[in-house]
């Protein structure tokens, strides 16, 4: 365990454990959207960015992302300096010049006091933030399937080449991560298309109702060893059946009470 | 030939001596980039063609030698005749036949082909004796210009290899490590970290593998120095590798090389093939306990994969994008392991160190900033090429004296030091000396050590908007700041460029500068606005120029500028055949008419009017 000041108020912490899970389970507010518990942080949003100094820095501070830096002995963090929050102000009114369609950019801004954007509108902008959160929970997935391709303003989540992924399984991860949900996505006639491919549906054989991409669950039948009858009944109709099954043992018990 | 001894090393050195300096008199022909770009190949297959028909006593085919770059790459292709060191310049196909028969045959000068001293009009004919080489001191650059590339015996032939052996054999991995410390050695890549600290830490990690990693990937515009050093004299930087091989335990090496550095790529190629094959590389290095290899890293040119973590993702295969360096690449770099990534120049200068010294080293330079630094001189600069100084030394010094100053009798107005990074640094800092700290200081830095050198034609708004554009390219994009925030202040520049920016415009440029600073990932955006900050520092009366009157002082912005011809035409014509847009109009020894509303105002008749008579306002 080590001891850090957060904000004036001693905490203790995990070694390592990143600054930005101390801080908000202190029940502070720091803006993060490039963060997800599901995968590992990347520091690409800036939002997250805090004040540390040490007894022994002789007043120098510095700024660090609190999603990546490690929780060590005797640091003190500052989360909310009028210069902090300039720069997340800044960083908002850059985000909403680049998407201005998002609803999640436009209401974070009005909470730095942002109507509307101090920059050039992109015109080409969309509501995509580059967070990563969609490659990275892919990579997670052991898939990789999309990756950030081009560099600097121009770059953009893709399939290799810009052409449809062929890694994809179609298993949506990378829609549902996305915090302003920008990856389009739909389920049609037993069919998914997502990133310009599409896949067949696995329809429940009991209720009819389509449960997952054919890819997704033969993915998931090798490589985390799910049986192989596992896809055939969907999730509803699986609890109905144990419903069924432990109603049944609850007659027996009684029967045997009885 | 495989050399497995110390003793083995120094006999072969003297064979290589006796080889390299059998022929008193030589001609050596310059085949670095610049001077090969000019037709300098050509230049030397002439003279080996001349030299073997002429059959001249005391010069032979094997008298005619080829050499890296020299440095003075403005007066290239050049050619030096040895032991004399006759310097001439320019040299063409067509000049070699007189060479051989005056100089060669006859032990004339000629004098078209000399130097001329600019200060005082006279021709130089020894080439230690011209200012550019005079001035310098060189370490790292010792052996370019002397030695050909790509045969290592030539290097042997210098002392090369004597360091490594020094180094393998009389001292510990501890003892290297103290040598660099107390030299002083600051990495030449930019940053300036010492040498010897980041050494040191790299040996004191628990790991079974640590990397040792050189970075070739010189992106700056205007810098050129490292390009010189891998193509002229590899062999030093694999020297200096080893050496830090063996000081923190490490048996696998990479070069990182952009890919746009074909020569450089080919010659360390080779370098490596012939240090492996005479037991300089591999398995049991002279005979000792140590194995280390090294590999070339080919890199697409991004500018980005200069920065270290972003160079080692590249090294491992990965897209070339940075990571927050909370836990530094000492301790944990590339695939994760303890990483010792330094400059080429870095490298080149540690086999000087470990041979003579670290007291010799210190001594040169300032006491923060030891040694010498190589400079590239670009822009608007009369002795462009590379230079080699010890630190401390003044701009004017530099830019002036070994540099030639500015040419066509323009004035000096700025210098960019440290590549995009850097800043611009005004007249009145000229007198600064240039080190590390200095530079930071005057709100520029030494990066990699590109000068670009601008005359008073040139306008600072648009320079900023140059370097911004650059960056903007070069952005990865992984984060905000830099992808987005570099954008926007790019497209405010060329609001001021184009006259339509406002005062607030340029508070707002401050505030997001600040942020850009502050908030990016990486250095490539930490340092991204400095252009813009330098410029509007020492130039802010230009940004109001733009801003209020909507006027360009240095005449370069299009929006703001009108060209007219003035009486001072003579009617030549030269206006006319260049203008793109065919706004100039007349007749030969007639003044000519420039039509404002046709002129696209890129500035091709100023370029081209040798009479002043193109007017700009």
């Amino acid at each position: 365990m080590v001891q850090m000041t957060i904000n004036g108020k001693v905490v203790k912490a995990t070694e390592g454990e990143m600054l930005l899970a101390v801080i908000r389970r202190q029940g502070i507010d720091v803006p993060a959207l490039c963060d997800h518990a599901a995968v590992e942080p990347c520091g690409s949003c800036r939002m997250c960015l805090v004040e540390i100094t040490r007894e022994d820095w002789n007043g120098w501070k510095k700024y660090v992302t609190s999603c990546l830096y490690p929780s060590e002995d005797g640091l003190i963090v500052t989360t909310h300096t009028p210069e902090l929050q300039e720069i997340r102000r800044n960083i908002l009114d850059l985000y909403m010049a680049r998407c201005p369609g998002s609803e999640l950019i436009q209401k974070m801004g009005e909470e730095y006091g942002l109507t509307r954007t101090s920059f050039k509108t992109i015109p080409e902008g969309d509501n995509c933030i580059m967070c990563y959160a969609c490659t990275r929970i892919c990579e997670v997935l052991g898939r990789s399937a999309i990756s950030a391709v081009r560099r600097g303003h121009a770059k953009v989540i893709s399939g290799p080449f810009g052409d449809p992924p062929p890694d994809c399984i179609g298993c949506l991860s990378c829609a549902h991560i996305c915090p302003t949900d920008v990856i389009e996505w739909h389920d049609q006639d037993g069919v998914r298309g997502i990133w310009g491919r599409t896949f067949d549906l696995i329809a429940c054989q009991q209720c009819g109702k389509t449960i997952i991409t054919r890819d997704f669950a033969e993915y998931l039948k090798e490589k985390r060893q799910i049986p192989a009858d596992y896809f055939d009944i969907c999730d509803d109709c699986k609890r109905v059946e144990l419903a069924r099954k432990m109603g049944g043992l609850v007659d027996q018990a009684k029967e045997v009470a009885s | 030939m495989r050399i497995d001894s110390i003793e083995k090393l120094e006999k072969w050195r003297k064979e290589c001596r006796r080889t390299f300096e059998a022929r008193k008199r030589k001609v050596i022909v310059c085949l670095g980039e610049g001077c090969l770009a000019n037709g300098s190949e050509e230049v030397f297959n002439e003279f080996k063609k001349q030299v073997a028909e002429k059959k001249i006593a005391d010069v032979t085919v094997e008298s005619v030698a080829k050499t890296g770059c020299h440095g003075f790459c403005a007066l290239g292709p050049l050619v030096i005749i040895e032991p004399d060191g006759t310097f001439y310049t320019k040299v063409g196909k067509s000049d070699v036949a007189k060479i051989v028969d005056k100089t060669l045959v006859g032990h004339e000068l000629i004098d078209k082909l000399l130097y001329t001293d600019a200060k005082t009009g006279e021709k130089v004919a020894d080439y230690a004796k011209i200012p550019f080489y005079a001035r310098q001191q060189r370490i790292s650059l010792r052996h370019c210009g002397t030695i050909d590339p790509h045969k290592i015996t030539d290097y042997i032939a210098m002392g090369g290899y004597a360091a490594l052996g020094k180094a393998l054999t009389a001292m510990t991995p501890q003892q290297v490590i103290d040598e660099v410390t107390k030299s002083g050695l600051r990495g030449r890549g930019g940053a300036g970290f010492a040498t010897g600290k980041k050494w040191a830490t790299c040996a004191k990690v628990q790991s079974d593998i640590r990397y040792v990693i050189c970075n070739g990937d010189e992106g700056d515009p205007g810098a050129f120095s490292d390009r010189t050093t891998m193509g002229s004299d590899p062999h030093s930087v694999l020297e200096g590798m080893i050496i830090c091989a063996y000081a923190v335990g490490s048996h696998q090496g990479y070069i990182y090389v952009r890919e746009e550095y074909p020569l450089a790529v080919v010659t360390l190629q080779k370098a490596i093939d012939a240090a492996r094959e005479h037991g300089l590389l591999g398995e049991k290095i002279l005979g000792t306990d140590l194995s280390f290899d090294i590999k070339i890293s080919r890199g697409g040119g991004a500018f980005v994969c200069g920065e270290s973590s972003a160079l080692m993702r590249s090294v491992a295969g990965a897209v070339g994008e940075p990571r927050a360096k909370y836990i530094r690449s000492v301790i944990k770099g590339l695939h994760d392991r303890p990483t010792v990534l330094n400059n080429v120049e870095t490298y080149a200068t540690v086999p000087a160190i470990i041979e003579r010294g670290a007291d010799w080293f210190a001594g040169i330079g300032t006491k923060k900033s030891t040694g010498t630094k190589v400079f590239s001189l670009a822009g608007k600069i009369k002795n462009t090429g590379l230079v080699e100084v010890p630190m401390g030394i003044t701009l004017r010094e530099i830019i002036f004296d070994i540099g030639g100053g500015v040419p066509d009798g323009r004035k000096f107005k700025a210098v960019q030091t440290g590549g995009p990074s850097g800043g611009c640094l005004p007249e009145s800092k000229i007198d600064l000396p240039v080190d590390f700290d200095t530079l930071t200081e005057a709100g520029s830095m030494m990066g990699s050590g590109g000068m670009v050198i601008m005359d008073d034609r040139t306008c600072m708004v648009e320079v900023a908007r140059y370097f911004l554009s650059f960056l903007v390219s070069e952005s990865c994009g992984k984060c905000v700041p830099c992808r987005e925030g570099l954008y926007q202040l790019r497209e405010l520049c060329a609001k001021v460029c184009d006259g339509e920016a406002t005062e607030d415009d340029l508070a707002l440029m401050e505030r997001l500068a600040k942020t850009i600073q502050v908030g990016s990932l990486c250095g490539l955006g930490q340092s991204g606005p400095n252009p813009f900050l330098s410029t509007l520092l020492y130039f802010r009366d230009e940004y109001l120029a733009h801003i209020r009157d909507k006027k360009c002082p240095g005449g370069v912005c299009r929006k703001l500028i009108t060209y007219s011809i003035t009486d001072a035409c003579t009617g030549c014509m030269a206006c006319i055949s260049v203008c793109p847009v065919h706004a100039i109009t007349g007749e030969k020894k007639k003044r000519h008419v420039l039509d404002t509303n046709l002129c696209d105002r890129c500035g091709s008749c100023y370029a081209v009017c040798k009479f002043e008579a193109i007017e700009i306002s």
